[in-house]
């Protein structure tokens, strides 16, 4: 129990010392996964609401793979991008592992299906009627999307949300491609593992302190966003 | 249209971080040095190691002096003996610094190094609940504990994760005749030393550890040090340069500026007092120009 006092009380020390390590990890954290799951949106967005509007064979086929990599393992995701970038694999030429580049890769990959499966969840949900609405009112194709897409945005930003919150807090991937190096690559949740296998637990209950807080702020943020204007 | 701003926003806000992240990491020689570095032709230097030398905080000591001294990048990537050697025979490292001896000398004779050189020792230890079931204190040797606790059936835990620790249980196990795999009373735990250390600790097991990561862990521990002092249980770290042959891609340069750089007598005090101040008892002892009979190896 102990523990846990000083672990808060060493989060507390080190975020208002502005500690520069720690802030290093933390910046880094949220440039990689934000850097993924903005990719991941430009993936799944498009991608889901093709699959959630347009009927063609193998249809289910593809869907079904989408649902699946919603539930990607990261430790699995990491070990593919590995063997895709070491320097004598097929991407060796890129130069890429052990880089907060391959580390954007690995988790966009691990993002990219939940924000397309939740999207073409959410734009199955809408009336169907409306689409025919919208065309009729005379909306080009473009506008009917963009028109659908504002229809959406409560569980689109859901779906923001949930891939942010599954690449923030991965660890197996991120451990993988990019090595956990030293003002690097080393983010707050391979930083933590860390610090538990040196066996400074209060340290790592900081740090996890300091990812909770970070993915609580940029949740409020997201859910700002998105219960702005509503009635409650 | 206020929603569609505040999207707009958090759009522009990532796409800057997108640009953020893919400019270049500042690299540690680029932090205010006493003296200009070098700068070598290929600077980026992969270091395969234990994870014994990352948890031990002693990397943390060495690769800052080494990129400044001689302008190298050095990637640490801390994993078990076994997989850096397998990184190594791939030329997925350049250079490798570990604790498997057997392995090792495989490894330079189907000719994946050019050298490997002696750099340092600490010690394993055998460490088990104090009540201590299987009544392990006192047992001379490495081989007569084991086979106290074999008799016993009282809980082990293994490694088992082809770790150069896990490779020389094994090994003493062997040398023993027994094959304790299988058995209900001998876990593997699959994980790193700290976390096996920390199930032996809640599970009131015996386990084979360095040292130095007990050190680290014991105030968290309930496990006692029961045998020590065995020359079977030395355990000594190598470096060795990965044969430039395998891939083009090898550093090979950087590779020998870093094994010179840890055999030097200045890094070796370094290496001789590391720990001291904290621990009260150094965690490594240097051993460079040494021959392996000296240090058991």
């Amino acid at each position: 129990m102990d523990l846990i006092v000083d672990g808060f009380r060493q989060a507390i020390a080190l975020m208002l010392g502005l500690d520069r390590e720690l802030l290093r990890v933390t910046w880094l954290s949220l440039q990689v996964s934000g850097s993924a799951t903005f990719l991941s949106l430009l993936i799944g967005i498009p991608l889901g609401t093709f699959l959630a509007l347009n009927r063609f064979p193998g249809r289910h086929l593809v869907i079904s793979l989408v649902n699946t990599g919603m539930g990607l393992p990261p430790v699995v995701v990491g070990l593919f991008v590995t063997i895709m970038l070491w320097r004598n694999g097929p991407l060796g030429l890129l130069h890429l592992l052990y880089t907060p580049m391959a580390m954007v890769i690995a988790q966009c990959i691990i993002a990219a299906p939940i924000v397309t499966g939740l999207t073409l969840a959410a734009m199955q949900s809408l009336n169907p009627r409306l689409r025919l609405q919208l065309l009729a009112l005379g909306a080009s194709r473009w506008q009917m999307l963009w028109l659908l897409v504002r229809e959406a945005r409560l569980p689109l930003l859901a779906a923001v949300m949930a891939g942010f919150g599954g690449v923030i807090s991965e660890i197996g991937a991120s451990m993988m491609v990019g090595g956990n190096i030293l003002g690097q690559t080393r983010v707050l949740t391979t930083a933590t593992v860390m610090e538990t296998s040196k066996g400074n637990f209060a340290l790592a209950i900081a740090l996890s302190i300091v990812l909770l807080l970070l993915v609580y702020a940029i949740n409020l943020f997201l859910t700002h966003i998105q219960q702005q204007g509503r009635a409650p | 249209m206020r929603t569609v701003l505040s999207i707009l926003s958090l759009v522009v806000i990532l796409a800057s971080l997108t640009a953020a992240c893919s400019a270049p990491q500042p690299t540690a020689a680029s932090r205010p040095p006493t003296a200009a570095p070098p700068r070598p032709a290929n600077p980026e230097l992969i270091l395969a190691t234990t994870t014994s030398t990352q948890d031990s905080g002693l990397l943390d000591v060495l690769l800052p002096l080494f990129q400044q001294r001689t302008g190298y990048q050095v990637k640490p990537i801390a994993v078990g003996s076994g997989q850096a050697m397998v990184m190594g025979e791939r030329g997925e490292a350049d250079v490798l610094l570990v604790h498997a001896p057997d392995a090792e000398k495989k490894f330079m004779a189907d000719g994946h190094g050019t050298s490997r050189q002696l750099v340092m020792h600490n010690d394993f230890i055998i460490v088990g609940p104090t009540a201590d079931p299987a009544v392990v204190k006192g047992a001379k040797t490495a081989g007569q504990a084991l086979a106290k606790i074999a008799e016993s059936r009282s809980l082990f835990l293994s490694r088992g994760d082809n770790s150069g620790t896990n490779q020389l249980e094994l090994k003493l196990w062997k040398a023993l005749g027994a094959n304790p795999k299988g058995q209900p009373w001998y876990q593997e735990t699959g994980q790193g030393m700290g976390a096996t250390l920390n199930v032996a600790s809640e599970k009131d097991g015996y386990t084979i550890t360095d040292r130095a990561t007990y050190l680290a862990n014991k105030k968290y521990l309930t496990l006692g040090i029961l045998v020590e002092g065995d020359k079977a249980l030395l355990n000594v770290y190598h470096v060795i340069q990965v044969n430039p042959q395998k891939s083009v891609s090898i550093n090979a340069a950087g590779a020998r500026a870093f094994a010179d750089f840890l055999v030097a007598p200045e890094t070796q005090k370094i290496i001789g007092q590391f720990g001291a101040d904290k621990l009260g008892s150094p965690l490594f002892f240097p051993d460079a120009g040494k021959e392996d009979e000296e240090v058991g190896g």
